[in-house]
């Protein structure tokens, strides 16, 4: 043990550690403070739109756990028509290969991210759950127009953004 | 008159801070003394090689993300890389300057982590690890950026990357290039000549050169020992061939070996990234494959050099749509095989340490 160096990397440590007292938070208040999130998030949601769907089953069979379910069945036209179109987001493990398989581009991922539940049944979306609603943001993820109307992504913190929240708490 | 002692049989973990996940060991000792150790696998096993083998190739992306977590874009590398060599596609070559970022990316933040970690073992609780996790989130923020995830990419596919960069990316990665090395200088200057990690880590768990060749270990922990052996030299895989960058290694062999060697291993993929930033090219990022791919029968072994070592898939097809048999070569299970003959001998504060400076990702070890 070199004893005549003792001391210099506390020292040393200690100097940085000083330095880091004039230096501003990177630390974001959550839920107070939000971050965007990416343009191609992709979130715990699953969105579907009813009117475009052609009942392929694309998105069923691209599953790799097979937590999508859908069944399909011939309409008066002539059509398929979607009867029961399911999704266990307890089992999704939100890769977004669903949504790349989808021809009619009627499937997105959503950028919502809470999605804490108390009870494991509530985790199973059914057709109307999938809707697109206002709570609902669809992302841009394998959707090269919905990417170009969302807002950038924020990288680590908007340090104005902050300040001007912190400022309007204060006022 | 001695004292008379026997040995004494305790478990560490599964559920310890230390191991880094569900590992455990049975550890003997004398006193203080480690005299045996052997180690019990298996508490994260999810049996991914079986379930791949139900499942289509192109399916099989998201699960190599959950092998090494620390690490998702080098492990889709590797598979993406063996897939191609069993059907026979070529990449085109904006992808491929685009994998070397991603994984060079990967390999900083999965040494972040490893780094961080090693010194939260050595007793530097927590403050270090967050000085890590400052910059690793910087690097996560570029890989949401680009795919959409912060952890499970699903990024390299077969035959390219899912998706072109935005064009927001480049100065991003600029900006985060230019920083870098910065910060590798602050943690240097933290954490270089600290007498405690000196103390603490300078000969402490040596592993021998002959002794890591023999284990087959690869990775930061055979090239601390001395060995130059990295696949990105020694087997060129991508446009690895078009860079400038060394191969650091270290001296002994010791714990403090191993964590230098990563913090200078992050200095040269800062380098790579660099250049790999200024000769990308224009053009296509995937090939057109197939959802339901067929290769033809046969064998392919893909492997790359990933954060912690040796990254290897071995995968045999017989011309259906999933694979007949899926492998993975773990570098940390194999690093792991040298942990007995590095612990035996030091006390049990020690093997904490010991422990630590493998970098084990325990998804990777139990699959």
């Amino acid at each position: 043990m070199r004893f005549e160096r003792y001391g210099i990397g506390i020292a040393k440590g200690m100097a940085l550690t000083f330095k880091h007292l004039f230096r501003k938070p990177i630390t974001t208040q959550y839920p107070e403070e939000r971050l965007t999130v990416s343009r191609r998030a992709r979130g715990n949601e699953l969105i579907w739109d009813k009117e475009l769907c052609v009942a392929c089953t694309a998105c069923a069979r691209a599953c790799p756990h097979g937590c999508i379910e859908m069944v399909t069945s011939k309409g008066a036209d002539d059509k398929r028509i979607v009867d029961k179109f399911q999704l266990d987001t307890g089992r999704c493990i939100f890769c977004g290969l669903c949504v790349e398989a989808c021809p009619k581009e009627c499937l997105f991922i959503g950028c919502g991210y809470e999605k804490a539940t108390y009870r494991r049944q509530e985790l199973v979306l059914g057709k109307e759950d999938l809707l697109l609603s206002d709570r609902k943001q669809p992302s841009g993820y394998a959707r090269p127009k919905v990417e170009a109307t969302l807002p950038e992504q924020t990288m680590l913190l908007n340090r104005k953004q902050y300040l001007d929240r912190v400022k309007k708490w204060l006022d | 008159m001695a004292i008379r002692t026997e040995p004494f049989v305790i478990n560490v973990g599964p559920q310890h801070p230390s191991t880094h996940g569900v590992f455990r060991m049975r550890v003997t000792l004398d006193g203080e003394v480690i005299v045996d150790m052997e180690p019990v696998l298996g508490y994260l096993h999810r049996g991914i090689e079986k379930l791949a083998e139900g499942r289509t190739y192109t399916q099989n992306i998201p699960f190599t993300d959950r092998l090494d977590y620390l690490a998702s874009m080098t492990n889709n590398l590797a598979y993406a890389m063996a897939v191609e060599k069993l059907a026979g596609i070529a990449v085109p070559e904006r992808a491929e300057y685009l994998r070397v970022i991603m994984s060079e990316l990967q390999r900083i933040a999965s040494h972040l982590v490893g780094v961080g970690s090693f010194l939260n073992d050595c007793g530097a609780f927590m403050t270090p690890f967050l000085y890590m996790f400052r910059e690793r989130e910087k690097i996560l923020d570029l890989f949401e950026m680009v795919c959409g995830q912060r952890l499970t990419y699903n990024y390299i596919r077969i035959g390219g990357v899912s998706y072109d960069i935005p064009e927001e990316f480049l100065p991003a990665l600029d900006k985060f290039v230019r920083e870098m090395p910065g910060f590798i200088d602050e943690y240097d200057q933290l954490l270089a000549e600290n007498e405690i990690l000196l103390a603490r880590a300078k000969g402490v768990g040596i592993l021998p050169k002959e002794l890591a060749i023999n284990t087959s270990a690869s990775g930061p922990v055979l090239r601390a020992s001395g060995v130059k052996w990295d696949i990105r030299k020694a087997d060129p895989y991508s446009v690895y061939d078009r860079f400038e960058f060394d191969i650091p290694t270290g001296s002994t062999g010791d714990c403090y070996d191993r964590y230098r060697l990563r913090i200078q291993e992050m200095r040269q993929s800062v380098r790579i990234i660099k250049q790999a930033a200024e000769q990308l090219p224009q053009g296509e990022v995937l090939t057109r494959v197939p959802l339901r791919l067929r290769p033809p029968a046969g064998e392919a072994y893909g492997h790359i050099e990933g954060p912690k070592g040796e990254l290897g898939f071995y995968l045999v097809s017989d011309n259906s749509v999933t694979p007949y048999r899926f492998h993975v070569r773990a570098p940390t299970l194999i690093n792991l095989t040298a942990l007995r003959d590095m612990m035996i001998g030091w006390k049990v504060a020690d093997a904490v340490i010991i422990f630590g400076s493998i970098d084990i990702c325990l998804g990777e070890v139990d699959r």
